[in-house]
């Protein structure tokens, strides 16, 4: 389904081969991140349950535990029970935050698990075995690659960023570096933090300081819905105006195979993530192929000739 | 009545022009001055209309709590009654679309559903503090986390939106106007009347504020404690119900991120406007003012560029210390009327 790349191979065959040697009749693979609290992450928890289901039916022998946790603590607790109490052979990880979880993960691989980290990596290198991510910088740069490609030298964007973050930053300054020498004119951007209000009431603003707007990078899907409340109330979605967010909401995803105008395109940043960290897990115990390494799923552009692929209207994302 | 409004009548017997009271008004000017330097824009009809329709939100909120905190309580709870609200609200309102399709009615029925959570919601808040003898501090942290967990489970995570074809009956709720004003606007200022009035021309306001300065004093003095204090609960439930239902109409949606940091900037209102936190001397008046400041500073940011994104809270939080200094401080008040 996604674009995998494949970067980088580390060589754990022999750990793989252990460990399912050590528990013959099933393979168990804990699977923690933090409990949902909003869209997108309510959307990796759907995923994960999909992929639970359809590889336990595939594989008799695996065993899935999915465990959220609702703060950092929670989660390095709920990592020793994973250890302690179900013995896991695997264990994919998306860590609340690198620091403090950083140890706890290695001491999972101490006790001779592989390790899968998903999103967020640690601050130590070389203790997960794969690495499966979205890519931030990319997805900036894809935004803007499709901006170059509908405006033209002259034309005024605004941007609207998310909360102030690291991974906000990767977003942007891909973004900046890929529009510059375009002749396209930043007018400003301000933090709406991934949030339909903030994206209504910073858009709401830049609409009344900025009287000539072609375009808005709303960098998010939930920002792109407060923006584009905003245009209409302002009347001034016509135009050819348009608003690109990011994520791959449902709602969005089915706008764009609608063939809504404002906002035709989406970039993906997808919950899916998990599913795929999921599999390639089960395939280190399955395939014949190796699999340790870096997966840096693609920013793909979904346009209404895609968008059904990226299309799940169970999710809640 | 206490000791703050008779001195407050004392100064401005003496100087003629109260600092103390036209401290949040004054801000509020200086921002405006500011906000027009940096861009003429600022002061647009367009901008006015956004502004003042985005403050009636916490404005809104803002009176309840005056009464809450004047009468010496507080309540943390309200952005997370405001959030589990609209997501009640938007899950009644989709569910009636069966039965009453997608007119008038089944807004009513949202409406009302609203209105009767945000009082049940006050009333549990306002029978923890008072029947159960628990401070208001933690029994509305308690119901803080518990009404967001319930919007976060109701919406599974996720977003909750509202019916396609009832966003079109219930928009313009928000985005319409009347006489010039959006009805958001209109809302704002009839509970700001009705707050004034409540507090200043009612036992009830003199009961809070008796209440406010010494609860024991209040007690015997025949006043009903503990029903009065429980009704300035209830009062900011129904300030909170009312919020909601205009602010669901504007996106038409709620998740958990939903009315987050409410609660902190309704108090913030709250005491820029010149009521005291400890309780026993509140004022509407000054509570719109603060809302107002509140929502401008945020405006304000918005419409430059000179400021550095990160130091966005340096800002407010700058202002906002201003704000409280510009009654607080002494130097604006006569020595011989102290």
């Amino acid at each position: 389904m996604n674009t995998l790349t494949k970067i980088g191979a580390l060589a754990t065959v022999a750990t793989i081969a252990l460990t399912s040697w050590a528990s013959a009749e099933s393979i168990k693979i804990g699977v923690s991140y933090p409990t949902p609290t909003h869209a997108w992450a309510a959307g990796m928890n759907w995923h994960a349950e999909k992929a639970e289901e359809r590889l336990e039916a595939l594989y008799p022998d695996v065993d899935l535990i999915l465990v959220n946790s609702p703060d950092p603590s929670a989660q390095a607790s709920a990592l020793e029970d994973l250890v302690s109490v179900h013995q896991i052979d695997a264990l994919v990880v998306l860590p609340f935050e690198s620091e403090p979880l950083t140890d706890p993960v290695l001491n999972v691989k101490k006790s001779g698990a592989l390790i899968t980290v998903v999103d967020r990596g640690l601050s130590q290198p070389g203790i997960e075995d794969i690495y499966v991510a979205g890519n931030n910088p990319e997805l900036g740069r894809v935004s803007a690659q499709y901006m170059k490609g509908r405006l033209k030298d002259g034309d005024n964007i605004v941007i609207l960023r998310g909360i102030p973050t690291l991974i906000d930053n990767e977003r942007f300054d891909a973004f900046m570096a890929e529009i510059e020498g375009s002749g396209i004119n930043v007018l400003d951007h301000k933090h709406a933090n991934w949030n339909r209000d903030d994206g209504f009431e910073v858009m709401q603003d830049f609409l009344s300081r900025f009287p000539d707007i072609d375009a808005v990078w709303a960098q998010d899907d939930d920002i792109a819905i407060g923006v584009v409340a905003a245009l209409k109330q302002a009347g001034r979605d016509g135009n050819g105006m348009f608003v690109v967010g990011g994520a791959g909401m449902k709602e969005t995803i089915k706008g764009i195979m609608d063939g809504n105008e404002l906002v035709p395109v989406d970039v993906l940043y997808p919950p899916a993530m998990i599913a795929t960290a999921m599999d390639v897990t089960v395939a280190a115990f399955k395939s014949n192929g190796p699999v340790a390494g870096r997966y840096i799923l693609g920013a793909t552009l979904i346009t209404p000739e895609n968008a059904a692929s990226f299309y799940f209207p169970d999710s809640p994302f | 009545m206490t000791e703050i409004t008779m001195s407050t009548a004392k100064t401005r017997k003496l100087i003629g022009f109260d600092l103390k009271t036209a401290g949040p008004a004054i801000a509020l000017l200086i921002l405006c001055v500011i906000g027009f330097l940096l861009n003429p824009a600022f002061l647009s009809e367009g901008n006015i209309t956004n502004l003042l329709t985005r403050s009636a939100f916490i404005g809104i909120i803002a009176v309840g709590a005056t009464f809450v905190i004047t009468a010496g309580g507080i309540d943390l709870s309200v952005g997370s009654m405001a959030a589990v609200i609209a997501g009640v609200m938007i899950i009644v309102m989709n569910s009636a679309v069966g039965t009453f399709g997608t007119g008038v009615t089944t807004v009513l029925i949202g409406c009302g559903c609203s209105i009767i959570l945000g009082l049940g919601a006050g009333l549990v808040n306002g029978l923890l503090t008072t029947k159960g003898k628990i401070e208001a501090f933690i029994v509305t942290l308690g119901t803080m986390g518990i009404y967001r967990s319930l919007v976060t489970y109701f919406a599974d995570g996720g977003t909750l939106s509202l019916n396609y074809d009832i966003r079109g009956v219930y928009r313009p709720v928000y985005y319409d106007s009347f006489f010039g004003l959006p009805i958001p606007v209109w809302v704002f200022i009839v509970v700001a009347i009705a707050g004034w009035f409540l507090m200043n021309r009612t036992a009830f306001g003199r009961y809070c504020t008796a209440i406010g300065s010494n609860e024991s004093v209040a007690k015997y003095s025949a006043i009903k404690v503990d029903r009065v204090k429980a009704l300035t609960y209830v009062i900011q439930g129904l300030c909170v119900s009312l919020a909601t239902i205009i602010y669901v109409p504007r996106l038409g949606s709620a998740s958990s991120s939903t009315g987050v940091l409410w609660e902190l900037e309704a108090i913030a209102a709250v005491i820029i406007g010149g009521t005291v936190l400890k309780g026993g001397y509140g004022r509407i008046g000054g509570t719109i003012l603060g809302a107002l400041i509140l929502t401008t500073i945020g405006n304000i940011l918005n419409f430059t560029d000179m400021i550095s994104n990160y130091l966005n809270g340096t800002m407010q939080g700058l202002i906002i210390i201003i704000a409280v200094w510009l009654q607080r401080g002494d130097w604006g008040r006569n020595k011989s009327a102290d």
